[in-house]
């Protein structure tokens, strides 16, 4: 696999910053009065795996389609690797691989990926590729007689035919097992070692968590949290303590131990933090708070506290 | 992190959108594979032709030949309309099935794979043509020149180019594996209206209606070598309706593609 690869060493542009893998500009985009996606700037190096983390139509799949240019924002730019994105899928330099569909039943195995092949300018032998999908032995078989495991290998060995540098997956592991999971990722590992950026859709924390070396958190069309698994999880599993608070010393609460942020709306203050008895004891005996209150925070709390802050 | 980083000018746009001869052929194959496909394309047209082509008086004069020759060029251009139209409707078929979209994340044109499946629907078209000529010789009874035989199978393929866009048309309209049951037996009514099958008589109310129906232009022009006689009726009637069913199919393709 590294012998063949197309992937070249050395950076494009002058100086020490490489350009980067996807660059998004106040990206925004309606669907009649739907506003799908409501402005997002996200920039991805060359080398990343990020996971894009969101609840089902948090707008993750809308912003993955403006990248591949299979649709135009309405508003603000996208760009992979420096091109339009319709010019980096031209060149082979982006693929997808999506969780279903996508494939003609009635074709062999080997004809796909021929097929495929074919649409290239540079792209890796067919066998070779087959080998290392681990669909070599199937290269005969229709697709409609291939199971759902053998189907996704086949997308993988279809998305890979073009040595790309960016690519993308819309919940990857569905339907593996732990093993397959493992083989999976660390495949992917290697890939990124030597230049490949992965970007995938999840809805899983703990999926992201594990692989991901970055998690872009997406919600209602925003980016509500960019940061390391431990970062967002930390979020996550934190509580907001809640207490009428006039001129609370924010510097002081924020320098508590396992405070994660602190806000304040009017008289109110709101503390979000890993040891919230900490913060209410701190509260209670040295501030004049009252009206305390402690609640719990999952993930789409995370989110909802986190657009509010417009961080 | 790694240090290495990715060259984006190091890779190559491929020519003509992505066109290739690797598609035509697995296209090619795969269509023939289709058992359903082979029968009412390439046998049902042939094995009309033997029994309309059989009449008692297959013999009679034609133009510059005789009924038999009528008949079998009738037959071809049928069977090569369903062939067209039925791969036609296969462009709809595989969007449904998301090929399109996987297709969307390779270099390869929108524009080139219109082009591929309509050269592919006239290749089938022009095996469609050449099954029933073919069979048509071998059973010794069409009489016309050589020359004439030619023209009228090359003016068959190219009338054959309407109803490949109509396939594409229907097969927008209604999408799924329903689209060849709507143009199976529509295709049939609009050959017997467009007077392929069975003569209609001149003059009639029937043959009134008949000459503005999709059918009759092509079915006329592809046998004006053979009867010498073309009316500009019938060559508006092909122009209208091709212009019809290219536009009918670049418009929903043009609604299509907006939503991939």
């Amino acid at each position: 696999m590294t012998s063949s690869s197309a992937l070249t060493e050395g950076s494009p542009t002058a100086g020490t910053h490489p350009v980067p893998a996807v660059r998004l500009r106040g990206v925004t985009k309606d669907f009649g009065p739907v506003h799908a996606v409501r402005g997002i700037d996200l920039e991805l190096q060359q080398g990343e795996i990020v996971a894009f983390l969101g609840p089902n139509g948090a707008g993750k799949t809308t912003t993955i389609d403006m990248v591949l240019g299979l649709s135009r924002p309405t508003t603000g730019t996208a760009q992979v690797l420096g091109l339009e994105p319709r010019q980096a899928v031209a060149r082979g330099l982006v693929s997808a691989v999506m969780q279903t569909g996508g494939l003609l039943k009635d074709l062999t195995v080997r004809e796909t990926v021929e097929y495929t092949a074919s649409l290239f300018a540079d792209t890796r032998p067919v066998d070779e590729v087959l080998e290392n999908a681990g669909i070599s032995g199937l290269g005969d078989r229709k697709v409609a007689k291939c199971s759902g495991g053998e189907q996704q290998r086949l997308r993988f060995a279809m998305a890979l035919l073009s040595d790309p540098a960016l690519l993308l997956l819309d919940e990857p592991t569905t339907g593996m097992d732990v093993e397959g999971r493992r083989t999976f990722w660390s495949a992917i590992r290697a890939d990124a070692e030597r230049g490949r950026t992965v970007m995938f859709a999840t809805h899983y924390l703990e999926e992201a968590d594990a692989y991901a070396d970055r998690i872009v958190l997406i919600s209602h069309g925003r980016i509500v949290a960019d940061g390391t698994g431990a970062q967002i999880k930390a979020l996550a599993s934190g509580r907001t303590i809640r207490a009428t608070l006039p001129g609370a010393d924010t510097s002081a609460l924020a320098a508590m131990p396992g405070v994660t942020g602190v806000e304040v709306r009017g008289d109110t203050v709101l503390v979000h933090s890993k040891d919230s008895d900490a913060v209410a004891r701190h509260l209670l005996t040295h501030t004049h708070a009252r009206d305390l209150e402690i609640t719990s925070q999952g993930l789409e709390d995370a989110f909802l506290s986190l657009t509010g802050e417009d961080s | 992190m790694s240090t290495t980083t990715i060259d984006p000018t190091a890779r190559r746009v491929p020519p003509l959108g992505g066109f290739n001869l690797t598609i035509l052929r697995i296209e090619l194959k795969r269509m023939l594979r289709n058992r359903r496909t082979v029968i009412f394309t390439l046998i049902f047209p042939a094995a009309l032709f033997l029994s309309f082509g059989s009449t008692e008086d297959w013999n009679d004069g034609v133009g510059h030949g005789n009924v038999a020759a009528y008949v079998m060029v009738s037959m071809a251009l049928y069977g090569a309309a369903l062939t067209a139209a039925a791969a036609g409707t296969q462009v709809a078929l595989e969007r449904a099935m998301g090929w399109s979209r996987q297709l969307r994340l390779t270099p390869l044109n929108p524009a080139v794979y219109i082009v591929i499946k309509a050269m592919l629907a006239l290749v089938l078209g022009a095996l469609a043509i050449a099954v029933v000529n073919l069979v048509g010789y071998l059973q010794g009874k069409p009489d016309m020149a050589s020359g004439v035989w030619i023209e009228c199978a090359l003016l068959t393929l190219a009338c054959t180019s309407v109803f490949a866009a109509l396939g594409l048309f229907v097969g927008y309209l209604v999408p799924g594996e329903n689209a060849m049951q709507i143009l199976g037996p529509g295709l049939a009514l609009l050959s017997f209206l467009g007077n392929v099958f069975i003569p209609i008589d001149e003059g009639t109310w029937i043959y009134a209606i008949a000459q503005w129906t999709p059918m009759y232009g092509v079915a006329e022009i592809s046998r004006y070598p053979l009867t010498g006689d073309l009316s500009w009726i019938a060559c508006v009637n092909a122009a209208l309706w091709l212009a019809v069913f290219v536009g009918g199919a670049a418009w929903r393709m043009a609604k299509d593609t907006a939503r991939v």
